[in-house]
């Protein structure tokens, strides 16, 4: 709206219209939240193919054909502590951008590599839980719930991988520009992607583990 | 980013700027954090304790997940009907339109499709016969 209100506030100046204009820059101005609302859109996009892999596991989820079930192979424990990882993970983001917000550069990197270490932490038990099961013989391609299995609960481990290349790729642009507008909205973008895996998370241990230990 | 700060530093922020960007504020990651911990760790506790029976464990624990996932959207993922003009909003429910046609629909689908096959199958239908009657 107040934009639309300088736009034309410049328009009507006209002949002395070319020093308001340059001061207010309407017209080259980048949208506001544009990037954030394109992010969120390709996050919604994420979403479906994440929605896709849920129904196929739905689907397969309890095809065993003769091999172990989901009540044989998951360690609940295990599984319990790889939510803990995340879950504090998110918090500890929540920690450095409030940092950022506050101007503290310091303490933001702090946060952020405590978040990518948690981030580690998680991608590392899970290629452990993998590793474990391709050794007892429980590999994708053992039964049709296995291949939904790691296809699923894989896309999810890959998102969280690029998430701590990215989030190492932005530590470095924090250490070289400091808190930009750029590295303020960088840091927001990445933000919505770690809670939104946050999110996917609770569907693949309430979905996969836990109902697939039950009877 | 708030406000006051970025009248300095660039010279296209003025003010309106940051008019609706997210306040990131303490309060509510604890909020968020602490109901996410009871959350998670409830269903946790009533599948590996074996709580309640099979089937009110399937209905509770979804029912916790569905709520969690609320509380991180509002607590972690900042949503609310104003933030970006709304339309944050209107991408949301339009995926959860699609979400709803893409699983009820597959599963609906895929259930009685295995339930019409399963006779002609010969030596499949043995392989699938663990699934079929476990569907949801």
């Amino acid at each position: 709206m107040s934009e639309i209100n300088a736009t034309l506030s410049a328009q009507n100046g006209g002949v002395t219209g070319a020093d308001a204009g340059s001061r207010y820059h309407v017209r080259e101005h980048h949208p506001e939240h544009g990037t954030m609302l394109g992010f969120w859109i390709y996050l919604m996009s994420d979403c479906l193919i994440f929605a896709s892999l849920f129904a196929t596991y739905a689907v397969l989820g309890r095809n065993y054909a003769g091999g172990p079930s989901g009540a044989e192979l998951f360690n609940l424990p295990l599984v319990g502590l790889n939510t803990a990882f995340l879950l504090v993970s998110s918090i500890t983001f929540g920690f450095a951008m409030i940092s950022a917000q506050s101007k503290n550069l310091g303490r933001a990197q702090l946060w952020l590599a405590v978040t990518g270490i948690l981030g580690a932490c998680f991608l590392g038990l899970e290629m452990y839980e993998f590793v474990e099961l391709i050794h007892e013989g429980a590999g994708p391609s053992r039964s049709s719930f296995l291949t939904a299995f790691f296809s699923l609960v894989g896309t999810h481990g890959l998102h969280v991988l690029f998430g701590i290349v990215w989030l190492v790729t932005l530590m470095f642009q924090l250490a070289r520009h400091g808190l930009s507008v750029e590295n303020l909205r960088r840091m927001a973008c990445l933000s919505l992607f770690w809670h939104f895996l946050d999110v996917v998370w609770i569907f693949v241990f309430t979905f996969v583990y836990l109902m697939g230990t039950l009877p | 980013m708030s406000e006051h700060h970025n009248h300095g530093h660039d010279d296209h922020g003025h003010g309106h700027h940051d008019a609706h960007a997210v306040h990131y504020s303490l309060k509510d990651y604890s909020i968020g954090f602490a109901l996410a911990v009871i959350l998670t760790v409830i269903p946790f506790w009533l599948v590996m304790g074996n709580i309640l029976d099979p089937s009110m464990t399937r209905f509770v624990i979804m029912g916790f997940a569905g709520v969690q996932v609320v509380v991180h959207m509002i607590y972690f993922l900042h949503m609310n009907s104003k933030s970006e003009g709304g339309w944050n909003m209107m991408a949301l429910i339009l995926t959860i339109v699609l979400l709803g046609i893409v699983l009820s629909g597959s599963i609906w689908v895929m259930y009685h499709m295995n339930a019409n096959m399963m006779p002609g199958m010969g030596d499949a239908a043995a392989v699938t016969s663990h699934g079929t009657h476990d569907m949801p």
